[in-house]
């Protein structure tokens, strides 16, 4: 067992954990952060995504000895308020089915309208491609994430 | 899609879970042992004797504060009843949906059933929510009309309050809760439903209950449970399905970090129960895992190592010619008319088994005190969890309580029980709770799987280009089981075809065998089971023969279903079949979609299909592209269904139809499994690959018919008709046609 200090969500936390845990079960069993979800465990299929310095990293192959100084943002730090617009979307459209795929779904589209305010549906496509659901709410995913970026534009999102 | 009105913000008390407590009233408690949820977790004033709040029945609490708790009974998997339910509830009770707190109930008789399978839960469930939720406004109304002295006839209910026309007084749900408590519950025939014109709920979109805690990651799932004390568990099974421990390096794993025991379970000899294994209990999910990679297991393989798919694919192709085990139907004379048709059509069809894989991983909680056994799991069946965690470890049906958690995915694999199962007789040995996790391997590799299967068809045109004969034999999957002493071929579910299944029952001359094939391998209930691969291989075969017979594909179908209403079923299994709400649904498909008016160069096609599934009646067409080096694109699908007189929540049966869709096409184009001695080759997504945002259809269109018929469920019946719609306007684009799954396997490129 190793301590490591991590910056969480904007706090500061330390774990003692073997330095191969991935970065996903220190979320889950040691810090209580389950919004991060495990599903795969190899990093094939985006559940477990997480921002390190804003930039989306499965949690799942991240092991917490890597980790380091990075920021690391999970689901329940996107926003203090839940009102990030991908999180108002996602309830304004009804997105989720059985929703065990859907904070790794908004973590990855997070990042991807901090690069891009407002992509076309080829650059939702490929930066979605790696965040796989089983239920098949793409249809509505993208549409979610058209709709955010018309949340986010205050003349497009309201009335 | 048009946003639909915002669900309420998430409730303080939507992480609470209710337990069952015989005459104190509904008691809220809270289960998670969470810092992040300290702040929010929020027990209810418990109701002492005689508590003002009004409890109608075991679904309904309107607290004195006027707070309308109701409660899901059904298991949220994804299909959304946690939503629709209530909001029918809600409905008749004329209580505005924002000032509504639902919560999940556990598992209790008060309930009745709890399974949510078969897309059951609607159709069961439907009418005596109406009735709940109306006798709850009957006794509210009444108990306004007594505090003004003045008749029930001048009272009405709206917006969660009574008012008094006359004299436009008003007193609130919470203001009458202690003398409605006290009003005699009204006999179901003196209660007055709404006219479904005046609804102002059903029908609208509204967004799942759980939606807010979804996407701001608030424990939710059977995984997410955490307890106070708990410790984590893995469990390693045999590759080869039924396998037995014969030795392990148990002493060396317990010797490793943040281990507490390494068990062996010896299991039994259900392969769908609790199957052999070795556990290992540990302070951590990762410390469990790790320790798992340490363990050297020596299996006692039994008699499924020497199954595999190309085994059975070979005893199948034999059968070619061959008669079947059993004949399942025999009307008229089939070879007679094969002889005497103009046309013979001959083809074999093959489809692999297939895994759920849901995404939130097998897991269950479980906690053996006092002899009590508590269970915290996701599942779909938690009555059947009970009975089999009873039946196998020897404990009262009565000791074990099971919380119902929500499912992060079902699709039939939370049918069953076999994970329950293990995290009970692993906390039995265990002096604290135990959350028992699977990994996605031990999911792929240790599913109850949708069976493979094969089919032998012959059919028969007369020289007007009309089905005359039909044959069938359907060589599909059996575990060996002994029942009252005897052993037998026990069928898969799924793998049963009914004599009645289309076109059986239409065909003058039409012939019905089958043959299963004995498999170590554990089967179990997919997502619309049989229906999910009978609608590919018969509206596949059928528009090979409209094809053969130059007949356009829509009428071909119309004059096979013919002019009745009704086809009876046969026998005491039979299923009624309404010809007449398929005909109107395939009528409607076809106008939408613009069959037979499009002109398409090669390359595009349209195909059309048509199921009977789960009470549904639903067609299908597919607008595809195949591009020249074979690649399909879905250009459009449109899907007109008919589930009823009323669509209980727009939005959710949207979802459920746009995902069977999804869900249906990454079936058909990826989904397969190989076995080798006796093992499920593939492990996880990189080589079970799952569909993702490219590869959906580009526009997914849906029109729900409204009818005068019961309302039914629509977890499943949206999904048959895609992959034998889409299979066939491949046929109409290129001229080739898949008889075998998934599309992976045939090759698409043309010049």
């Amino acid at each position: 067992m190793t301590k490591y200090t991590l910056d969480i969500n904007g706090a500061s936390r330390t774990v003692d954990v073997a330095p191969d845990t991935p970065l996903l079960w220190v979320l889950r069993d040691t810090l209580d952060l389950v919004g991060t979800k495990f599903a795969c465990g190899v990093g094939q299929c985006g559940s477990c995504t997480v921002h390190l310095d804003g930039v989306p990293a499965r949690s799942c192959t991240t092991p917490v000895s890597t980790v380091g100084r990075k920021r690391v943002t999970t689901i329940e730090g996107l926003d203090a308020k839940t009102s990030h617009p991908l999180q108002q979307a996602w309830q304004e459209l009804d997105v989720p089915q059985c929703g065990y795929c859907q904070s790794g779904q908004i973590m990855t589209a997070a990042a991807l309208l901090k690069e891009n305010p407002n992509p076309s549906d080829e650059e939702i496509e490929a930066a979605m491609a790696g965040n796989l659901c089983r239920c098949g709410t793409y249809t509505r995913i993208k549409a979610g994430i058209h709709h955010a970026v018309a949340l986010a534009t205050p003349a497009k999102g309201r009335k | 899609m048009k946003p639909i009105s915002k669900p309420k913000k998430p409730g303080r008390r939507e992480f609470l879970r209710n337990t069952a407590l015989a005459g104190g009233g509904l008691i809220l408690g809270c289960y998670w042992d969470s810092a992040a949820l300290a702040a929010t977790a929020v027990v209810d004033a418990p109701a002492g004797p005689g508590a003002t709040a009004f409890e109608p029945n075991a679904f309904i609490r309107i607290s004195p504060e006027g707070v309308v708790t109701l409660v899901s009974k059904q298991p949220e998997i994804g299909q959304g009843i946690k939503t629709s339910l209530p909001m029918v509830i809600a409905e008749q009770l004329e209580v505005d949906w924002r000032d509504v707190v639902i919560v999940q109930g556990d598992l209790h008789t008060r309930y009745g059933s709890q399974s949510a399978g078969g897309s059951r839960s609607t159709p069961t469930n439907y009418e005596p929510f109406h009735l709940l939720g109306a006798t709850a406004r009957t006794m509210l109304v009444a108990a306004a009309a007594k505090v003004w002295g003045v008749p029930v006839g001048q009272c009405y209910a709206a917006h969660s309050a009574v008012h008094h026309r006359e004299s436009k007084r008003t007193l609130g749900y919470g203001q009458l809760a202690g003398e409605a408590a006290a009003v005699l519950v009204p006999a179901a025939a003196t209660v007055v439903l709404k006219d479904p014109k005046d609804y102002k709920l059903l029908g609208k979109r509204i967004g799942g209950v759980d939606n807010a805690a979804v996407v701001s990651g608030k424990p939710l799932f059977g995984i997410d449970v955490r307890l106070p004390g708990m410790l984590y568990a893995t469990y390693e099974k045999c590759p080869v399905f039924g396998g037995k421990v014969v030795t392990a390096n148990l002493e060396a794993v317990k010797a490793l970090p943040g281990v507490r025991d390494v068990l062996v379970i010896e299991g039994t000899a259900n392969l769908n129960g609790l199957m052999p294994g070795v556990a290992i209990v540990a302070d951590s999910t990762w410390a469990a895992m790790s320790a798992r990679r340490q363990l050297r297991v020596d299996w006692d393989e039994g008699r499924a190592a020497s199954h595999s798919w190309d085994g059975f694919v070979a005893q199948a192709s034999a059968l070619r010619g061959k008669p079947g085990t059993s004949v399942l139907r025999n009307d008229g004379d089939v070879d007679a008319a094969m002889s005497a048709a103009a046309q013979r059509i001959e083809a074999f069809y093959q489809y692999p088994f297939i895994s759920h894989a849901s995404f939130e991983p097998q897991n269950c909680t479980a906690w053996f005190k006092e002899g009590v056994m508590e269970l915290w799991a996701p599942t779909q069946n938690p009555a059947y969890g009970q009975h089999l965690v009873a039946a196998t470890l020897g404990l009262a049906q009565d000791k074990i309580i099971v919380h119902i958690l929500r499912s992060g995915g079902g699709f039939g694999r939370r049918l069953s029980a076999d994970y329950m199962v293990e995290a009970a007789a692993i906390a039995r040995r265990v002096a604290a709770p135990v959350k028992l996790t699977w990994s996605r391997e031990d999911d792929l590799r240790h599913d109850h799987y949708r069976a493979g299967g094969f089919h032998h068809l012959r059919g028969g045109l007369d020289a007007g280009g009309r089905l005359v004969a039909w044959h069938n034999h359907f060589v599909s999957f059996g575990n060996r089981v002994v029942r009252d002493g005897a052993s037998e071929l026990q069928l898969g579910p799924g793998a049963a075809l009914n004599g009645d299944e289309f076109p059986g029952r239409w065909i003058k001359n039409c012939r019905l065998e089958q043959t299963p094939l004995e498999c170590g391998i554990p089967m179990g209930p997919w997502r619309a089971p049989g229906s999910n691969v009978y609608a590919w291989v018969f509206q596949s075969f059928i528009d090979e023969l409209a094809a053969a017979a130059r007949r356009d594909q829509l009428q071909f179908r119309l004059e096979l279903l013919g002019d009745r209403e009704i086809m009876p079923g046969t026998g005491e299994r039979g299923i009624s079949f309404d010809v007449g709400r398929m005909r109107r649904v395939l009528a409607e498909v076809a106008q939408r979609a613009g069959w037979g008016k499009k002109v398409f160069a090669k390359g595009r096609g349209m195909g059309i299909a048509f199921q009977f599934s789960h009470r549904g009646y639903v067609a299908q067409v597919a607008e595809v592209s195949v591009s020249k080096d074979g690649k399909l694109t879905v250009d459009r699908v449109v899907v007109v269904a008919d589930v009823g007189s009323q669509i209980v929540n727009l939005s959710g049966a949207e979802n459920q139809v746009q995902g069977s869709v999804i869900d249906a096409l990454g079936t058909l184009m990826f989904q397969e499994l190989d076995i080798v001695k006796g093992r499920i080759v593939q492990s996880n997504f990189h080589d079970y690959p799952m569909i993702g945002m490219a590869d959906i259809p580009k526009k997914i269109d849906i029109h729900f018919l409204q009818t005068n018929y019961p309302v039914t469920g629509l977890g499943e019946p949206a999904f048959p008709p895609l992959a034998p719609a889409v299979c066939n306007a491949i046929y109409a684009a290129i001229g080739k046609r898949v008889r075998q799954l998934p599309l992976a396997r045939t090759d698409l490129r043309w010049a």
